[in-house]
């Protein structure tokens, strides 16, 4: 079987694809500002869903609240209710830093730390001691920066510090970065936005091996990337969740009118 | 006329030049101000600088010049007698001339005419009438005070005509050279430009002018006492200039002096470190914006208050009480209430200069921790750190070079402090290690060198500027080197 026909056969899987990430009613506020209103919208395992909609609709809001990296935002509260393989995320048990453990994060603008190579791939499984041994870690390391597919372009330099690498190369050593910490879900927050297009299309090719092991959500600005990567597409509307769909059916015969326009470019 | 009137019919003059270069280029315009190339005010400007300025720059040099040349004349004109006896009495001479002149307005003609055919003294005229004189005073003065007085007056009237008439053509030239297209702008720009640069020489001059004053006078004292002896030497005791033992010098080891600078600052940057340090991540990072504005500031007002304030805090509260709990706790361990701390100690100096700079380090330190990028937070937190765990590993390290340098700042501070080591270190000039026992620093040697009746030829007096030479090069080279570590990190994130 072809490859193409495989990725047809899964997507075609997809409505029995089990749920990772379960969101109901969930509510952000800034203050005295609303950003969501009411969102139900459920993130599948091993897929890659994409959340597109016009600036300021949402989509970041939504995807920070899936890790809690809202709590870091002052005047920004929560409401309704996310759940991580059943644990409810914002129950006062959890503890937050481990849930960002599993839940890791890829930011918009690449930010290694000024540290070595090395340093930003082993900060995770340092502090949350997922290596006993200094082998252990350098294998750690090294999957996880072939997993985000940087090993061979960085081997010889592990030491230099993280900052020296290209645009494309950082971002993807902040991929690496993440995965070390081996998470369950990888958040990733228009990762391509500051990167050009070569280097675009090798973060995307990377999204596309890592979905074999990672449940990964992305906020992308660009309708392209997100037909190419993602399995799953939502779509955001000043703080209301438009539509969920199947990526290919979203992409030409949505289901909502908003879609259709904002797809077709008549606004945003 | 006074200077101060000339001075206030310049500012009239520039007033009346103002309004008049305005009505001018308003004129000039054709009531349409688009057709100007400077806008009327600039014209207005324009003509008040030259109306006020070459005036006012006239009227500088001259109140500079004219005393000398004044003087000179008098004292060319004083008797070959007085001439002959060299520079000094010349000197003396003139200022009895001059004492003369200035009672001279008060004396009738009679009291004059009096004086010079010699029925009445001079001086006792002169000490009825209120002025006194220094000496016995001779006929001859009588005569070049009213020549002295007659070229003052005469100077005066003429530099205020010279003045005014530089004024009123300045403002006539510039008031012609209105047109349309006259770039008034540009040349009013030229003067801001030219002011702020003059003032910012100022400031580089004066350092200069210090640090020469300070180099002739640690030159003199080095003429006396060997760059050796002073610098390597490890015995401070100068003793005293007494009249009759001039010849009488002691010894100027810088050592004890250095040594206790060092080692009070080291106490005080130890205290002072850790808690402005802690402070400065608590602000930084874990407190609400709502606490950080009102702690902020309130930890800043430390920073206001005057440093002799912080030495009676050391002199009355914190001296005594280390003096006193001392006692308790060596009678506690020992049974004998004997204080192991003095009232005047290397501990109290440190504590208390600890207190004065937690504020400097704090507020620095903030200042580069907030500077460190929010993405490096985020990425830290992002991969399930906890708060302290992004400090210690991401934030701290990403600012180290920032905080280096802002302690490097603060410890020239330590270094330079004066008064609250003068009330709470102690004056005993001693090598020693033991930091409950009064030390004494560079600081306060200067201070009691230049205490009380000084005569600037003996070494005792002229050290003090060897120390503050050598405290002022400790200092900068701080300064310079904590810049340099702070300019290099900026250059990472900007």
């Amino acid at each position: 079987m072809s490859e193409a026909a495989v990725e047809k056969a899964l997507d075609q899987k997809m409505n029995t694809v089990p749920y990772k990430m379960i969101g109901k009613d969930v509510s952000v506020y800034y203050g005295e500002k609303r950003a969501l209103f009411d969102v139900n919208l459920n993130i599948r395992e091993n897929t890659v869903t994409a959340l597109i909609g016009p600036s300021g609709c949402g989509k970041s809001t939504f995807l920070r609240t899936l890790n809690r990296m809202n709590d870091t935002i002052e005047n920004c509260r929560v409401s309704g209710k996310i759940t991580l393989d059943e644990d409810d995320i914002y129950d006062p048990s959890i503890d937050v830093v481990e849930l960002r453990a599993r839940v890791g994060m890829v930011f918009q603008k690449p930010n290694p730390f000024p540290k070595s190579i090395y340093d930003n791939v082993s900060y995770g499984p340092r502090i949350h001691g997922l290596a006993r041994t200094k082998a252990e870690l350098d294998e750690t390391v090294e999957t996880s920066l072939q997993k985000a597919g940087l090993w061979n372009e960085v081997k010889d330099r592990l030491h230099e510090p993280g900052t020296g690498l290209s645009g494309g190369q950082q971002q993807r050593l902040c991929i690496a970065r993440a995965v070390a910490v081996s998470p369950e879900v990888i958040l990733m927050d228009e990762p391509c936005s500051a990167l050009d297009p070569i280097a675009t299309a090798k973060v995307e090719e990377l999204i596309h091996e890592l979905r074999a092991n990672f449940t990964i959500v992305i906020v992308t600005h660009s309708m392209q990337q997100a037909a190419r990567v993602s399995q799953r597409t939502a779509m955001f509307h000043l703080g209301n969740l438009v539509e969920e769909n199947d990526t290919d059916k979203m992409f030409t015969n949505p289901d909502d009118q908003r879609t259709q326009d904002y797809i077709m470019g008549r606004f945003g | 006329m006074s200077t101060s009137l000339l001075l206030l019919i310049i500012v009239v003059i520039g007033f009346i030049a103002f309004f008049a270069g305005r009505a001018r280029s308003f004129a000039q315009s054709g009531g349409k101000l688009a057709n100007l190339h400077s806008l009327p005010g600039y014209h207005g400007s324009y003509v008040v600088i030259w109306a006020t300025l070459p005036a006012v720059l006239v009227l500088a040099a001259w109140l500079i010049a004219s005393p000398f040349y004044i003087d000179s004349a008098v004292r060319s004109a004083l008797p070959d007698s007085v001439q002959s006896q060299g520079a000094a009495t010349v000197q003396l001479a003139l200022g009895q001339v001059k004492s003369v002149a200035l009672g001279l307005d008060r004396l009738s003609a009679a009291d004059i005419a009096a004086i010079e055919n010699g029925s009445a003294n001079l001086r006792e005229t002169l000490a009825a009438k209120g002025v006194a004189l220094a000496g016995e005073g001779e006929h001859y003065m009588v005569a070049a005070a009213q020549q002295f007085n007659s070229m003052r007056l005469y100077s005066r009237w003429l530099m205020s005509a010279v003045v005014l008439i530089v004024s009123v053509a300045g403002g006539f030239y510039a008031i012609r050279n209105i047109a349309i297209r006259f770039r008034a702008r540009n040349q009013v720009e030229r003067v801001i430009l030219a002011s702020l640069i003059v003032a910012s020489s100022i400031a580089i001059l004066t350092t200069i002018g210090i640090i020469g004053s300070m180099l002739s006078e640690a030159g003199r004292f080095f003429s006396m006492v060997s760059p050796t002896e002073f610098f390597f030497g490890t015995v401070w005791d100068p003793r005293f200039a007494a009249a009759g033992n001039e010849g009488a010098s002691g010894q100027f080891g810088l050592l004890p002096l250095l040594g206790g600078t060092i080692y009070i600052a080291f106490v005080a940057m130890l205290f002072a470190v850790p808690i402005g340090l802690f402070a400065a991540i608590y602000m930084a990072e874990y407190a609400s914006p709502r606490l950080r504005s009102t702690a902020k500031p309130l930890l800043e007002v430390l920073a206001g208050i005057p440093t002799i304030v912080y030495g009676f805090f050391a002199l009355v509260t914190v001296g005594p009480f280390l003096r006193d709990i001392s006692t308790q706790l060596n009678g506690l361990i020992t049974g004998n209430y004997q204080n192991f701390i003095q009232a005047q100690s290397v501990v109290t100096a440190g504590i208390v200069m600890g207190i004065m700079l937690i504020p400097f380090v704090s507020s620095l330190s903030d200042d580069i921790i907030t500077q460190v990028p929010r993405a490096l937070r985020d990425g830290s937190l992002g991969l399930g750190a906890t708060r302290s765990e992004t400090v210690k590993k991401v934030i701290l390290p990403a600012a180290l070079p920032g905080i280096v340098g802002a302690l490097l700042l603060t410890a020239s501070r330590a270094v330079g402090e004066t008064m609250i080591v003068v009330l709470a270190a102690g004056v005993a000039a001693r090598m020693q290690l033991n930091p409950f026992e009064p030390m004494t620093t560079v600081t306060v040697k200067i201070v009691h060198q230049l205490t009380g009746d000084l005569e600037f030829t003996s070494p005792q007096t002229l050290v003090a500027f060897a120390l503050g030479i050598t405290l002022f090069v400790i200092t900068l080279c701080l300064n310079i080197y904590a810049l340099y570590i702070v300019r290099k990190y900026r250059e990472q994130y900007e």
